[in-house]
């Protein structure tokens, strides 16, 4: 938009196309949300063009609707589970990639990837055998009280998404200016304060990063769910499941509310980033050539 | 006149009145003492047998180009690399097998290192808050370090609103607030611009003054070194060439590594025979052995036109090249043979092209070769 504006500002005839093209591009991406946020409120459900009776009768019913309720808590306790899981073996993991030297790192910094390249289906049906190994399914069993459930569903996206927390960290690790640490160590911190007083808050941005798009990929992820669904469905499932037995606006009306809290997280790791901008500035300057020996 | 051994140049030979007035010893007792310390990445070898005494309330500069070892040695001090060999002794502790964090010795860092996510205060008063120091002393003696350094106003900033000269400041004063026994500067001053580095220069050689704490200064700024220490280590190619006040290392330089990084020399290669000193066309009469010997003439010891002064060594050449130096000018001089000599003269003069030059053969130092290492 600025781009857009600076230039038509220097030269205001030239990029008209441009402007048209830029029109385009956007349409492209936001009309068919834009349609699923209208017929939301489309008294004569989905369909009939254009849209009459505005009402907010679907969003009455959605939110009488039990089952839809559930599934969003399903998802929702996945996603922040998911999110510990991966958190907790993908810090670690970036930690020793950035930091330790130990045979065979360059395999597992390639192979801690996969997950993210693999398609889904693999990993889910790869899942899915683990599970079904008789053992596993003991536990599993002895665990839940099902072979599949909320709890499987969980540890595939939790598995699938920690390639995501380890690189979005190790790329925060590779920003961090290290002389910070040592600092810290200098000052008399041990190795344990350091990593909690300097390196974390250092990290804060990355790991809250990581989190938002853990979170987000594990709310909308269907193909790993299929195969390690249970009797609970996630959002996605069941929305998917609805869908088999025609289109109802209430799946607008639900998607409409998923859209908004999206875009509202967005919007709160956008000022997040802002309000870090000065942390960031230090970073770049430090980072500055540095004439001296190793 | 050869100095091969540098225990006796150790001994701070310093002029401070505290000194004097004690009368009793003229050496300080020893702070850290540095034994036979080598360090290698790998194959590259980055330190060879580093032996150093740095005493109590000293101004330490290593001197060095880049690759020296410097930065290395200094961080063999703060624990933040080990030595491949050697021992680091702090009185009767050994220290080298310490983690930085157990080491009283705090560090300057060369781009400050602050923590970007605290206050300038907070910044200082890290080191005591992870040494779990009541809140009252910690708020106490952050007030009073801020102050020191003259950030008082600055105490609420993040270090990114602040310009590099006060960082430069709010880190001295995180480093010295832990009350170090030994504060180590990683080329502290080298991000400033010229007017605020020398600005810089005397506001820190007084405020170490003023706090008595022993600082080992690592810079490849001759000047700056001379400027600021009680005594200036060189290191040259990962070995130490000489470590003298900085008096004694331009006045006597131990090699011709020395005489050229300190300051601008003549080198006059020549041979002694039967008491007789011959450079290229010049000659004099010396005390010294037979065999080859090195010189090292400081361009101020060497006059324009003949004072007619017995003693002292004449010839004639012609200006080569002039160039202005504020006060002084420095004049390259071809004499007879290849011998080109540069002579430091007061500005204004205006020499005509054919000059006579003189100096006296005691000022000319003997200086050991500096061969080609790695």
């Amino acid at each position: 938009m600025e781009l857009l504006m600076t230039g038509s500002a220097a030269n205001p005839s030239g990029p008209r196309w441009l402007l048209a093209h830029a029109a385009l591009v956007f349409g492209f991406l936001y009309l068919p949300i834009a349609v699923l946020i209208l017929y939301s409120f489309n008294g004569q459900g989905v369909g009939g063009f254009p849209p009459q009776n505005l009402t907010l009768d679907w969003y009455r019913t959605l939110f009488g609707d039990g089952a839809i309720w559930d599934s969003v808590l399903n998802s929702l306790w996945v996603a922040f589970a998911a999110m510990a899981i991966s958190l907790t073996f993908g810090i670690p993991a970036a930690l020793a990639l950035d930091r330790s030297q130990f045979p065979g790192k360059a395999l597992f910094r390639r192979l801690v990837l996969l997950p993210l390249i693999l398609p889904g289906i693999i990993t889910g049906l790869s899942l899915l055998m683990l599970f079904n190994l008789d053992m596993v399914a003991t536990v599993l069993k002895w665990i839940t009280g099902q072979r599949l459930s909320l709890l499987t569903i969980t540890l595939g996206h939790g598995t699938a998404l920690i390639s995501v927390a380890t690189t979005e960290i190790f790329a925060g690790l590779q920003k961090l200016d290290r002389a910070q640490e040592e600092a810290s160590l200098d000052l008399g911190a041990s190795y344990w304060q350091t990593f909690w007083r300097v390196t974390v808050p250092n990290l804060k941005l990355p790991i809250i990063g990581a989190a938002l798009l853990i979170f987000t990929l594990s709310m909308d992820e269907i193909a790993v769910s299929f195969f390690l669904i249970g009797r609970d469905n996630t959002l996605p499932l069941e929305i998917w499941g609805r869908l088999r037995r025609g289109i109802t606006p209430e799946i607008n009306a639900v998607s409409t509310i998923i859209f908004i809290f999206s875009l509202v997280t967005i919007v709160f790791w956008y000022r997040l980033r802002v309000r870090s901008e000065g942390a960031a500035e230090v970073g770049t300057e430090l980072i500055e050539p540095a004439e001296d020996e190793a | 006149m050869l100095r091969n051994d540098f225990s006796t140049m150790i001994s701070p030979t310093t002029s401070d009145a505290k000194v004097a007035a004690g009368a009793v010893s003229t050496a300080k007792p020893a702070l850290l003492a540095i034994r036979n310390v080598a360090k290698s990445f790998g194959r590259n070898v980055v330190l060879r047998d580093i032996s150093l005494e740095i005493a109590e309330g000293e101004f330490l500069t290593i001197l060095g180009e880049s690759g020296s070892g410097k930065t290395t040695l200094l961080r063999i001090i703060a624990g933040f690399e080990r030595a491949t060999s050697g021992e680091l002794w702090m009185g009767t502790e050994r220290l080298d097998a310490q983690p930085p964090y157990r080491r009283r010795v705090n560090t300057v860092f060369q781009h400050y290192a602050l923590f970007p996510h605290l206050t300038v205060e907070e910044n200082v008063g890290y080191g005591l808050r992870v040494a779990k120091r009541p809140e009252a002393e910690i708020t106490q003696r952050v007030v009073e370090a801020l102050a020191k350094v003259k950030m008082t106003e600055h105490a609420k900033k993040k270090p990114s609103k602040i310009s590099g000269g006060q960082q430069q400041r709010v880190a001295l004063a995180r480093a010295l607030v832990n009350r170090p026994r030994l504060l180590l500067l990683d080329e502290p001053l080298s991000a400033l611009d010229a007017n605020l580095r020398r600005q810089m220069q005397v506001e820190l050689k007084s405020l170490q003054r003023e706090v008595g704490i022993a600082f080992v200064f690592v810079t490849h700024d001759q000047e700056e070194a001379m400027v600021m220490s009680d005594r200036i280590a060189l290191l040259r190619s990962g070995e130490l060439e000489q470590v003298a006040t900085p008096r004694e290392i331009y006045s006597r330089p131990a090699t011709a590594y020395v005489a050229q990084f300190i300051g601008h020399t003549n080198l006059l290669r020549g041979a002694v025979r039967d008491g007789v000193v011959r450079c290229e066309t010049l000659s004099w009469s010396s005390t010294l052995p037979d065999g080859p010997v090195l010189f090292s003439l400081r361009p101020e010891q060497i006059r324009l036109g003949s004072s007619g002064a017995s003693g002292m060594v004449r010839t004639r050449g012609r200006i080569l090249h002039q160039a202005f130096h504020g006060a002084t000018e420095l004049i390259r001089v071809q004499c007879a043979g290849d011998l080109v000599l540069t002579v430091r003269t007061t500005s204004g003069s205006a020499p005509q092209n054919e000059v006579e030059v003189e100096f006296s053969p005691s000022d000319a130092v003997v200086v050991r070769e500096s061969p080609e290492r790695n």
